[in-house]
């Protein structure tokens, strides 16, 4: 098993590009600049020392409550959101935590099914500019899913051919997963408020 | 005992009341996972059939009961309430399971709180999902609310606050 680690490859392929790389039980996750990642996913695809084939999964975490205490009466409005810092887990190995202090990530899970490796490639995305460069150029599949990414966190993909709301209808404001979208708002579209 | 002539004496209201509640033509709004125990209901197990009601029209104009099963996000419930305006009168509608009652464990931005907030609804089966014989139960609380109807098909549950908040919602 000499083979080096593929964040290793990535470091040495796209020095500039690259701002953070960790390792979790095995899982390999390099942490880039957004306006490289077409170039770095481009690679991936067409490199024949990776070969990634397949998008497994192209989604996005909101950072912004990360690690804070609950708000708000119930305790339950936060749901969903790590209470501790990661350095507070016990654990031989912890994650470092986001690599930035950009409020989004957009998280892509590439695989190669010939040489069956995998590759997580996190991308920080700033609150004040939410873009980022489209791939459905390069896997069919990502247009499906930066639409997800688009209707639930709001992270413009450019160069997409069609990016509307896929989940939500049209007329749904905001955008649900974000971490300040209240749990208890609503938006019939028929009927009372309920 | 039945030779020659007979005849039999009952209100109009009782005998189209007997008539409906024995031939329900049900239409399966199903959505979610509470259709397996829809499915496992009308199949012959429990043969949903004993109750007259075992045959299910894909068509609202031509249905007489609407069983709502399953989750109703707010993407759907247009399409649940244009549906529902479809059907002909005399028409009831079933709310099937905890979610198409209340909303059950869904309490998000997608989810409807209760399908009662946009059709009336005239039996609740809570579960999740319902026991068959919860949904049978539901049933035979149905037909008897049929019995008890007016033979004019005027549906006794709506009072005329209803009638006006049920015409209040716009698609």
């Amino acid at each position: 098993m000499n083979v080096p680690l593929l964040s290793d490859q990535i470091k040495s392929k796209f020095p500039d590009a690259v701002i953070a790389a960790h390792q979790y039980r095995g899982d390999d996750t390099v942490t880039i600049r957004p306006e490289s990642i077409v170039r770095v996913a481009q690679t991936l695809r067409d490199d024949p020392a990776f070969q990634m084939n397949l998008l497994m999964d192209l989604t996005a975490v909101d950072y912004s409550k990360f690690a804070q205490e609950p708000q708000g009466k119930g305790g339950h409005i936060n749901a969903g959101i790590a209470l501790k810092q990661p350095s507070d887990i016990p654990d031989a190995n912890p994650w470092p935590g986001p690599a930035t202090q950009a409020r989004f990530e957009v998280v892509y899970h590439f695989v190669s099914l010939p040489l069956k490796h995998r590759l997580r490639v996190k991308v920080p995305v700033e609150e004040s500019k939410p873009e980022i460069d489209s791939i459905s150029a390069l896997w069919g599949g990502a247009n499906w899913f930066e639409r997800e990414v688009w209707d639930m966190f709001g992270i413009r993909f450019t160069g997409h051919p069609n990016l509307k709301r896929i989940l939500m209808y049209a007329q749904f404001e905001g955008h649900p997963l974000r971490k300040d979208y209240p749990v208890t708002q609503r938006q019939p579209l028929i009927g009372p408020n309920n | 005992m039945f030779a020659g002539e007979n005849f039999i004496t009952s209100k109009l209201d009782d005998a189209i009341g007997w008539c409906r509640k024995f031939s329900l033509f049900q239409y399966p709004f199903v959505t979610a996972c509470c259709g397996m125990e829809y499915m496992a209901t009308a199949c012959s197990h429990y043969d949903v059939d004993r109750f007259g009601a075992g045959f299910p029209r894909f068509s609202p104009r031509q249905a007489d009961v609407l069983f709502v099963v399953g989750t109703i996000s707010h993407k759907m419930a247009p399409v649940l309430k244009r549906i529902c305006d479809q059907m002909a009168e005399p028409k009831w509608i079933v709310a099937f399971g905890v979610c198409t009652c209340t909303g059950g464990f869904y309490d998000n931005y997608a989810t409807v709180q209760g399908i009662d907030t946009i059709v009336p609804v005239d039996v609740y089966i809570p579960g999740c999902p319902p026991r068959p014989e919860n949904v049978l139960d539901g049933l035979i609380k149905l037909q008897d609310r049929i019995q008890q109807q007016h033979g004019t098909g005027i549906r006794p549950v709506l009072t005329p606050e209803d009638r006006a908040r049920e015409r209040s919602f716009t698609v």
